[in-house]
């Protein structure tokens, strides 16, 4: 076909007059809504909508069409066209829709059949907690320090101010490395990583020391000769036991919630001058349980303080020892043992759990304590 | 120190409504640790009086004698009363505590009129033991006689009293005396504080009879102030008043004799450690001194002790008699025949007296007390107070005193009045300061704001500005400084050695290792165990001197040990499917050079600090893991699968991958692994680690199951060889060419060998070559197999050629042939 047609025929033309489209349009319908699978379906598109249809012959007509005649078909065509196509296609969405909904629920399986090839694993609650606790300090632009375990008695004693012959000495039952006069031994306590920070790094300092402790206490439910403490140490222009006080007390939040709060008690540790012991309001009770028969607190005992840890401002022979001048900068330090941490914070009532290994006690934290 | 509150109220205006638990909750708030508030007697309920007994009749027709005792517990208790007792320490005409019927005793014993032996009992004569007064003591308690018949005997025997038990920290030796504790308390409760330790007790003027022991001291900076008091005529069978007794038991002392537990009770209130001498067992004066190394001394304790010249021991004319301020010696101790008394009190240095302690393994009373600090001049006070006790109540004349002492100076300090507040981070004013630490018992003289702190001889902890900081502050109570948060200075965050602990721990756990954290402590038969050879570096690891258990005194050098026993332990609780792993320290070398402690009054030079370090093992970090039975277990949809040799380097990769380390892995050898099954890991040819199977004479010793593997690697070398900022890879997004090809090689050619050759044949197109199956059967000769490999061709910038793709494949497959005489299956 070229050109348009100047000598039509309106018998051939026909099929462009309304009545016979919407009957072709009707009878499309029908099909349409007779097709009961996709099958059936794709036959009646094909017979309705597809290049044989009777409207995409007819269509091809509207080229022989009179210019004034033109658009009224093609308009009439169009319609026809999109019903037939919209038709077809909310009947193929149904009909896959009914589809689908046969074959896969010929597929469905039992979800809840265990998927158990492998156990999970865990990480010891202890690591996971140090750091936890790392993480808060870290977050307040603190370091996080280190030191070996098989340390100097100079830096685990001397240098905190535990000279020889100290009592102090005795407050915490070492291990000697070779012999008692070789000057190593096992640290006792995390507090040499201080001595370390100090030598290793300029003023102004703040860093947190996780680390692995030995003492020569027999295991039992409370006790074990290898643990975990978290030391705090901080030295700086114009530190104060009020800036001690608040560092607790917001380590106490991040780790116990909102309001808890801390409570210093005088005690005496050799490296610090005033030193305190560290209390933490039970953050179960929140003190509520106190004197309160009727609700007793398991995890503080009803005494609304639970004990936690050791703190104080550096002595300043301390920071003599290692060459800071402590006229002109004061530190504080804190610290606390991690396992007693997990015991109330946990619910652990056996050391011997947190020590022995067993794959039950630790899978059962997974990857965060 | 256990404190009765009735002593303390001796000393200090304790208001009257304070109970136990109120004084103690006031120590603790001045940093006096106390443990327990103990009530004696808490258990007794009821009418407790004083009899007399008036008369014993012993019945003798049962199995143990018992007696039938009639007994006056005055009118307005009924009278005399007859009452069953089967102890038989008292006597007709005693003063006794009855337990009329209707008492209740400790442990919720009733005490009712009662049939038994034959007779009515109408009450209990009770012991200490029964009243829960104090346990070694089976018989019946006799008062002194100034008792009234038919008084309330609870006070006289002490129920309802209340014992502080308080944990003296090291620094605090004046806190070891209920003087020191009421003196705290005095300020607690901001009363009046009469010091005893000041007040000279009335002596009688020495009555000349002899002349008294000479004393002296050899040594005046270990012991500057020595003195002895003689008494003679002593009555040796006296006995201490039954309070003196209640007091040193409540106190957890056992009343001995009246010598001795004055002294002792003259310890516990005063704080000043005494001695008693059989002045008829010296020779010639008494003195601190020292004597020749190897000396030797019997002490109290019936020990023969070999002294060092470095000890401090009162010596005689006839040589040592005691080790000064710790123990006295057997050959002068008093006893029931003593009737002349030499009195010892002094001072002696708290250092010496610790390294005494330390080197016989002898701690006493005494000895904590010079550890901690003994009052330097309380020695002639505690010593009047306790011979005016031996002469009330074991006669006697007071024959006088000798003495030697070493000037005394008072520590002074200069303090700036306001650094207790510059400290605290409050305001704290001059007056408080200067009236706290007066409290405290300083003269305190100042200028302007400087002030002269003159520190009380007791307080021997005072040496620095900063401990006199502290007691203002802890008498303000550290409940009053303010809170309020620091800013830090900048951080640097975690090191790559700490992020790379968190992520391999993470690693490992997401693939189902469990961490364990074992002891690291290790001995021969572990070893032993592992077929590590005797002159395996692991075994010259470091050996603890006192070590928890003598089977295990080496710190670990491996962490393979523990990782096997918490393997053990697990299996026999019934976990048997194991992937166990530990990230933890181990030393890698013996100790190094011993040198000097450097001094502590400045910084330790750059000599001294290297050596010190250099004094310590080498200690590093390593990762280890322990695989036991299945890797995964049986289920519905899949077969059970056994932890294999495989498993082992897979997890070793992970780690390494995990730290950004490229392992390489070739056959290794080592004693504990199966010869034929262990992976030498190594990266840039430095071993950094071994995986595999671990040997079947090592499983068998150690009991695990068959085909138990292990890793363990170097986590600082892994660490070393991160690389903390790698280059991005250029991604292609050219299309994939995929050829497989099947190579038959010589069992003795390793397949990383020929997938390096496919690697270096194959050129630049190849992206990626992986095996992906291995057959040995029908036209495999015998000693061969086919390893089947995926190959992945892809150019950076194009598609490539149909040709370019079978050149490089031939390439690959012509290398391996050429260089392992492989042949191509299937060709």
């Amino acid at each position: 076909m070229s050109g348009p047609n100047t000598s039509f025929d309106p018998k051939q033309v026909s099929a462009l007059g309304a009545e016979s489209v919407d009957a072709v349009v009707a009878e499309a319908l029908t099909a349409i809504a007779g097709a009961t699978n996709l099958t059936e379906l794709k036959d009646v598109r094909l017979a309705h909508a597809g290049d044989r249809s009777p409207l995409a012959l007819a269509n091809r007509e509207i080229g022989a069409l009179p210019p004034a005649a033109k658009a009224d078909a093609g308009k009439r065509m169009g319609i026809a066209r999109g019903q037939i196509k919209d038709a077809l296609d909310a009947r193929e969405a149904d009909l896959q829709a009914l589809r689908d909904a046969q074959v896969l629920n010929e597929e469905t399986v039992d979800v809840t059949l265990p998927v158990d090839r492998s156990p999970m694993g865990g990480r010891h609650p202890l690591t996971t907690l140090m750091e936890r606790i790392c993480d808060v300090f870290i977050a307040m632009g603190y370091d996080v320090a280190e030191g070996p375990e098989v340390e100097a008695d100079w830096v685990n004693f001397d240098a905190l101010n535990v000279p020889p012959d100290h009592p102090a000495r005795t407050m915490q039952d070492t291990f000697y490395v070779e012999s008692p006069d070789s000057g190593v031994v096992l640290r006792t306590q995390t507090s040499p990583i201080q001595i370390r920070a100090m030598l290793d790094r300029d003023v102004p300092i703040y860093v947190v020391a996780p680390g692995r402790v030995f003492r020569t206490d027999e295991l039992d439910a409370t006790h074990t000769p290898v643990f975990h403490q978290v030391e705090g140490l901080a030295v700086d222009e114009g530190l104060t036991m009020a800036d001690l006080k608040g560092t607790l007390d917001h380590f106490a939040q991040e780790m116990f919630g909102a309001g808890i709060r801390t409570r210093l008690r005088p005690s005496y540790f050799p490296f610090t001058e005033p030193s305190a012991e560290i209390d933490l309001q039970c953050f179960v009770c929140r003190g509520e349980s106190i004197g309160n028969s009727d609700k007793p607190c398991r995890t503080c005992g009803s005494e609304g303080w639970i004990e936690w840890g050791g703190c104080g401002m550096v002595n300043p022979r301390v920071l003599t020892a290692v060459g800071i001048d402590s006229s002109r900068y004061r530190g504080f330090a804190f610290g606390m043992g991690i396992e007693r941490t997990l015991m109330f914070r946990n619910g652990v009532t056996d050391m011997r759990d947190m020590v022995e290994g067993d794959v039950r006690f630790t899978r059962a934290f997974g990857l965060e304590s | 120190m256990r404190a009765p509150v009735s002593w303390l109220r001796e000393f200090v205006a304790i208001p009257a409504d304070q109970d136990g638990r109120a004084i103690a909750e006031k120590l603790i708030n001045a940093g006096l640790e106390v443990e327990t508030v103990e009530t004696l007697g808490a258990g007794v309920i009821g009418p407790l009086v004083v009899g007399h007994v008036v008369s014993i009749k012993e019945l003798t027709e049962f199995k143990k004698p018992i007696r039938w005792c009639q007994v006056d517990v005055g009118t307005e208790h009924g009278g005399v009363r007859g009452v069953i007792c089967g102890a038989r320490n008292f006597a007709q005409g005693d003063l006794v505590v009855v337990a009329l019927p209707g008492t209740e005793l400790p442990g919720g014993f009733k005490i009712a009129q009662r049939e038994t032996y034959g007779k009515l009992s109408d009450g209990m004569i009770c012991s200490a033991r029964e009243l829960g007064l104090g346990d070694d003591h089976d018989g019946i308690m006799i008062l002194g006689p100034g008792n009234t018949i038919g008084a309330d005997a609870k006070p006289i025997v002490g129920v309802g009293e209340e014992i502080l038990d308080i944990a003296v920290t090291p620094d605090r030796g004046y806190a070891l005396s209920i003087r020191g504790l009421a003196r705290e308390l005095a300020i607690a409760y901001g009363v009046d504080f009469v010091d005893p330790g000041l007040e000279l007790a009335d002596l009688p003027a020495p009555s000349g009879s002899s002349a008294p022991v000479s004393c002296g001291s050899n040594d005046e900076q270990a012991c500057g102030l020595f003195t002895l008091r003689t008494i003679t005529g002593f009555n040796p069978s006296a006995q201490s008043p039954a309070w003196m007794q209640q007091r040193l038991v409540a106190c957890g002392m056992r009343p001995v004799s009246l010598a001795v537990d004055v002294t002792n009770y003259v310890m516990l209130e005063l704080g000043q450690p005494l001695h008693a001498f059989d002045v008829n067992k010296l020779q010639g004066s008494v003195r601190a001194g020292h004597v020749a190394d190897g000396t030797v001394l019997e002490t109290l304790d019936h020990v023969k002790r070999k002294l060092s010249s470095d000890d401090l021991v009162i010596l005689d004319d006839r040589g040592p008699i005691g080790l000064a301020g710790t123990m006295g010696g057997f050959a002068t101790e008093i006893d029931e025949q003593t009737t002349a008394i030499a009195l010892e009190a002094a001072h002696f240095d708290d250092g010496f007296v610790a390294r005494m302690a330390r080197r016989h393994k002898l701690s006493s009373e005494a000895s904590r007390r010079f550890e901690r600090g003994v009052d330097r001049v309380l020695a002639p006070y505690a010593s009047a107070r306790a011979a005016a006790l031996l002469l009330e109540f074991g006669g006697g004349d007071y024959v006088g005193m000798t003495a030697v002492e070493a000037p005394y100076v008072a520590t002074h300090i200069e303090l700036r009045a306001s650094e207790p507040g510059d400290i605290a981070g409050m305001l704290i004013d001059q007056a408080t300061v200067v009236d706290l630490l007066e409290a405290v018992g300083c003269d305190v003289e100042a200028d302007a704001d400087l002030l002269n702190v003159a520190v009380p001889s007791w307080r021997s902890d005072i040496n620095d500005p900063a401990n006199l900081v502290e007691e203002v502050i802890r008498l303000i109570g550290f409940d009053s400084v303010p809170s309020r948060l620091p800013t830090a200075a900048v951080g640097h965050g975690l090191t790559l050695s700490q992020r790379l602990r968190r992520r391999v721990g993470m690693a490992l756990a997401a693939r189902g290792g469990v961490e364990v954290l074992n002891y690291p402590f290790v001995g021969d038969s572990e070893f032993d165990a592992l077929r590590v050879a005797p002159s395996d570096v692991r075994r010259s690891s470091i050996r603890l001197a006192n070590p928890m258990n003598d089977e295990q005194p080496y710190f670990r050098a491996s962490l393979l040990p523990g990782l096997i026993s918490a393997a053990k332990r697990n299996i026999s609780r019934g976990n048997e499917d194991l992937f166990i792993f530990e990230l933890g320290s181990v030393v890698r070398s013996g100790l190094g050079k011993a040198v000097a402690r450097p001094s502590v009054a400045h910084k330790p030079t750059v000599d001294e600090w290297t050596g010190l370090n250099a004094m310590l093992p080498t200690q590093s970090t390593s990762v280890a893991a322990v695989l036991v039975g299945q890797q995964s277990l049986q289920t519905w949809s899949d077969a059970s699968r056994s932890f294999d040799w495989a498993d082992a380097i897979e997890i070793a990769k992970v780690i390494a991958h995990t730290t950004g380390a490229e392992l390489e892995v070739s056959r290794g050898s080592d004693d504990s692994f199966h010869p034929g099954r262990c992976a030498q890991l190594t990266i840039n040819a430095t071993a950094v680690g071994i995986a595999g199977e671990l040997h079947p004479r090592v499983i068998e010793a150690c009991g695990l199951p068959a085909r138990t593997c292990a890793i363990e690697l170097n986590f600082d070398a892994l660490v070393s060889h991160s690389v903390s900022s790698r280059p991005a890879p250029a991604v292609s997004g050219q299309p994939v060419a995929k050829e497989d090809i099947a190579l038959i090689v010589s069992d003795e050619v390793d397949t990383a060998a020929v997938t390096e050759a496919i690697i270096e044949g194959a050129g630049e197109l190849l992206e990626s070559v992986r095996l992906f199956d291995i057959y040995r059967g029908q036209q495999v000769p015998t000693g061969a197999r086919s390893l089947a490999f995926a190959l992945r061709f892809r150019a950076p910038d194009r598609t490539l050629e149909a040709t370019e793709i079978a050149a490089a494949r031939l390439c690959a497959i012509d290398l391996v042939v050429s260089r392992y005489g492989a042949t191509l299956r299937g060709a």
